[in-house]
């Protein structure tokens, strides 16, 4: 009953054979160790779970593990190279997290966004960021932090 | 931003926090990013009837599913020998205690009572095999509505608790205030629903517990507050094992608001299941499962009334309340909305009589108990609306009705009448510097502008005090606590004068040890770097009570401010020893003792420490070693309190509010990192405003839970909030060694009553006095038109 697949995540080869029940999201943390990546509901709101596939952020507890057959995945695990990413840094340097549980699918998410939009208003980052909860900063510091990034990554 | 160094200076500086290298790289482990050799998953089968009896329940295709290890009922708990009890931590005089077990045994009394265990090889068969167990429910009336459960005929959660009071409690002098009534100029009165609310940690409650059936020991990673409180009541009440057996160890915890804070089933059943199978066992709660078990907050139908004389002067406060329990009394639950709400009720002000009375009631409901403040949002919210229609009922304005009203700053210590002795404040300060920064004048002109273009604009004032910093021993142990409030620290210098530092507190999320490394640098005057601190592992700490209440500063941080203190003392004592002078004639400064004047034949605490570990050359009487211990029980609680100011605009059309501004000025004693508390401060507002504009947990008639996944309840996205303006004002608190008081709960505390008195402020043309929370757009709608 499994179903090979083949993906590329964070720049490895993975080969696997899966239930073609198993979503995207327990496949990394299950069965291949990459615990970064949160599971923080059931419903896809809170994208605690979110990573990108293929360049693009995704809930990974809405994608069956069969689905991201083919694919390359960057996890929370995978977007530092040698030094943080400037959304790392700026999350570190304007205390944009707490308790850290949403932080990797809001960096994710926030590195989509500035992929899209290079330099997004305040009110583009609030609602950019709709995908994404977290319980802990009132989103304020996250905000900053996300136009302190954007400041880097366009200088 | 400040350099990460040592000296005296790092106390107050912004330094960014040592915990998030791993949060933001993905590195941490939370409890259920761990893994042990053949773990087996835990899922738990929970009522889908709010009330109902057990007939029978049918396991056998659950048991001959492939990968099932074994499924459990109540009667298996009971027959293995295990207590299986869930006890209440808190004891009020004639409180009705009902038994609460891991499992229900013959009845289920809210949607989300455990009712049978499965334990499989692997996460997604443990929870196929909840499909397959068949219960045969008997339905009857639930009943969730705090009020309408103490009606007569109402459904009984419980058969000893006559129309479901489970306590009948009262604070203050009823007869004073009745005479202050009945001499009243002025009588302002409100009802007020508190809403309920869910607290939504964004990681859910896990367990992976690891039972060793040959030493008897039981290791039990959770997702806790306070790992020696679950410690005790495991030990206690659930599994019947020696407390020195268990080892409770808090990994990385996603937040917990207080939610963390309780004794539920669930962690226990893991580890219940571990002793049976003799496999480390594994349970994490999913979201929906979060909603249906972790204590929710709030839950209170309040009459609040204010006596006034001709000038606005307050004269009596009379308070009525039900709150909620829900089915069964959580650990602390009974304290909620007793001793730390119906002694808030003075507020900051100069109150001469108050009484408050309070009825605990159960309903067929998710228990409640402590969310981010604890009964003190609850109390802020009624005093403080009170106060603004005290404001509108007298025609003076919110802010002079609160400046006439306010205790004065030459009145410190000011006994309430509802037992509570604030140390210090200046109430005043703290309002004026918020009405400065919001141009409360010119708002108000601004304000009629606009009314005259069609336009609402609101304006609403919370000017509050919290009690936390919870808290002395013997107060509370009066109170009815079945636990003590004080704090441990070991600091722990090693030979080469790098430090490790324990706290019985344990954070998540809260920068402790970015926070409590600050303290020790500037105690001991070591580089910060070469400080660890170290939380959340009963096996590796004396006993503490963790962190909750805004107590790991003012308690833990006391703590470890006095364990310091013990270190410098000894190291002076070998100092002196070792120059060859009297300890009186020695200075200590950036981490060196010298005699005065010769600051160049110094001893730095890492020579001193290594003489401490060499112990060649003591002075007699002096024991090997350089580390302390302290185990600090505060004198009082702290006092935080502050000004916060909402704006709003509210649109007339469509009912829709639209938060302009949120400013909150907080006096929160000593600052030990600022960044740090402003972030304190801005996640309690957003949980404030949240509770004010956007949350609300929904029972049906037949307490079914309606609000019942995240797709239900507006937890608040980054769009639905503004950006916060923050300031303080500094009053130290006098009784702890740093002057800090606390400051994780005073934006939940403040917040709501400042949006809804904005928004009834922005209504005000409209003759509308109230709005209950969530204020929503069909709510002012129907304000406006009805």
């Amino acid at each position: 009953m499994g179903i090979s697949i083949e993906l590329e995540v964070n720049g490895a080869s993975v080969s696997k054979e899966v239930e073609p029940r198993l979503l995207l999201a327990h496949l990394l943390r299950e069965e291949l160790g990459l615990t970064g990546t949160k599971i923080g509901c059931d419903t896809s709101q809170c994208g605690s779970c979110t990573i990108l596939l293929d360049g693009q952020a995704v809930k990974s507890c809405t994608v069956l593990a069969v689905q991201a057959d083919g694919s390359e995945i960057t996890t929370i695990e995978g977007l530092a190279n040698g030094e943080y990413h400037p959304v790392q840094q700026a999350f570190w340097d304007n205390h944009g997290l707490q308790c850290g549980f949403c932080t990797p699918g809001m960096i994710i998410s926030c590195v989509d966004l500035l992929g899209t939009n290079p330099q997004p208003s305040e009110d583009e980052i609030r609602h950019g960021l709709e995908g994404n909860l977290c319980r802990c900063t009132g989103y304020h510091n996250i905000v900053r932090a996300v136009q302190d990034a954007a400041e880097t990554m366009n200088g | 931003m400040a350099g990460e160094s040592n000296g005296a200076g790092v106390f107050g500086s912004s330094i960014r926090r040592r915990e998030d290298p791993e949060l933001i790289t993905g590195r941490a482990k939370y409890t259920d990013d761990l893994q042990l050799p053949n773990t087996a998953y835990c899922t738990i089968l929970r009522s889908d009837y709010a009330h109902a009896k057990i007939n029978g329940i049918d396991a056998s295709e659950a048991e001959a599913l492939d990968g099932v290890i074994a499924v459990y009922t109540a009667s298996d708990i009971a027959d293995s020998g295990v207590p299986g009890g869930i006890p209440v931590g808190w004891l009020l005089p004639d409180m009705v205690i009902p038994e609460h077990f891991m499992l229900a045994k013959d009845t289920t009394r809210y949607v989300g009572d455990g009712v049978a265990i499965v334990v499989a090889e692997d996460q997604y068969t443990a929870h196929d095999a909840l499909e397959l167990i068949y219960v045969d429910y008997d339905p009857r009336d639930g009943v969730a509505d705090p009020k309408k459960a103490t009606e007569d005929g109402a459904p009984l959660v419980h058969d000893e608790a006559p129309n479901n009071i489970a306590f009948d409690w009262e604070i203050g002098d009823k007869e004073m205030t009745d005479a202050a009534f009945a001499n009243a100029a002025h009588v302002a009165s409100l009802d007020i629903v508190n809403n309920r609310l869910i607290p939504n940690a964004m990681e859910p409650r896990a367990a992976l517990a690891d039972y060793n059936s040959i030493t008897g020991e039981l290791t039990l990673y959770m997702t806790t507050q306070n790992p020696h409180i679950h410690r005790l009541l495991i030990s206690l009440a659930s599994l019947g094992l020696p407390e020195h057996k268990i080892r409770v160890i808090a990994p990385e915890v996603g937040g917990g608001f207080g939610s963390k804070i309780h004794h539920y089933a669930d962690e226990a059943i893991a580890a219940w299941a571990s002793m049976q199978t003799g496999r480390p066992v594994k349970w994490t709660a999913t979201r929906t499962e979060t909603y249906l078990t972790d204590a929710h907050g709030r839950d209170h139908v309040t009459h609040a009334e204010m006596a006034m004389d001709a000038d606005g002067k307050f004269t009596g406060l009379r308070v009525d309340t039900y709150a909620a329990m829900g089915a069964y009394l959580s650990t602390f639950a009974p304290a909620v909305p007793t001793y730390l709400y119906g002694t808030l009720m003075s507020g900051e002000y100069d109150l001469p009589a108050i009484y408050c009375h309070v009825y605990g009631v159960f309903t067929h409901t998710v228990p409640v108990d402590a969310y981010r403040g604890a009964g003190r949002p609850e109390a802020t919210f009624v005093v403080e609306r009170l106060v603004d229609e005290a404001a509108r009922v007298s025609g003076i304005d919110p802010a002079e009705i609160r400046r006439r009203n306010f205790v004065a700053p030459d009145n410190f210590p000011f006994q309430t009448q509802v037992a509570l002795a604030y140390d210090s404040g200046n109430y005043e300060g703290a309002l004026d510097k918020a009405l400065e920064t919001i141009g409360y004048d010119d708002f108000r002109n601004e304000q009629a502008a606009a009314r005259e273009q069609g336009k609402y604009l609101g304006i609403g004032l919370s000017t509050y005090i919290e009690a936390c910093g919870l808290a002395p021993s013997a107060v509370v142990g009066s109170l009815g606590a079945q636990a003590g409030q004080w704090e441990s620290a070991v600091v722990r210098v090693h030979a080469t004068g790098k430090v490790t530092v324990y706290s019985g507190c344990s954070g998540h999320g809260q920068g402790h040890e970015t926070t409590y490394a600050q303290i020790v640098a500037s105690a001991l005057g070591v580089p910060y770097e070469d400080i660890d601190v170290i939380e959340g592992d009963s096996g590796v700490m004396p006993h503490g009570w963790g962190t909750y209440g805004s107590r790991s500063a003012a308690t833990g941080g006391s703590a470890i401010a006095s364990a310091a203190e013990k270190v410098v003392d000894k190291a002076r004592t070998i100092a002196a020893h070792l120059l060859e002078a009297a300890e009186e004639d020695l200075e200590f400064e950036d981490g060196n003792f010298f005699v005065k004047g010769s600051p160049d034949q110094a001893q730095s605490l890492p020579d001193v420490a290594l003489q401490a570990y060499l112990a060649h050359n003591l002075p007699k009487g002096i024991e090997p070693a350089l580390e302390a211990t302290s185990f600090y029980d505060p004198e009082n609680f702290v006092f935080p309190f502050g000004t916060h100011i909402a704006v709003v605009e509210v649109c007339a059309n469509t009912g829709h509010v639209e938060l302009q501004r949120y400013l909150a000025v907080d006096d929160v004693g000593n600052v030990i990192n600022p960044m740090i508390v402003d972030g304190q401060v801005h996640g309690g507002i957003a949980q404030g405003v949240g509770q004010s504009l956007y949350e609300t947990a929904v029972y049906d008639e037949g307490a079914n839970l309606l609000s019942g996944t995240m797709l239900d309840y507006a937890v608040p996205k980054a769009h639905f909030l503004p950006s916060f303006e923050t300031d303080r004002t500094v009053t130290p608190c006098p009784h702890n060694p740093l002057g800090v008081k606390g400051v994780g709960e005073a934006g939940t505390i403040a917040s709501p009553a400042a949006v809804v008195n904005a928004v009834v402020d922005a209504l005000s043309p409209f003759g509308v006095a109230h709005i209950d929370m969530p204020v929503t757009s069909e709510k002012v709608w129907n304000a406006i038109n009805n």
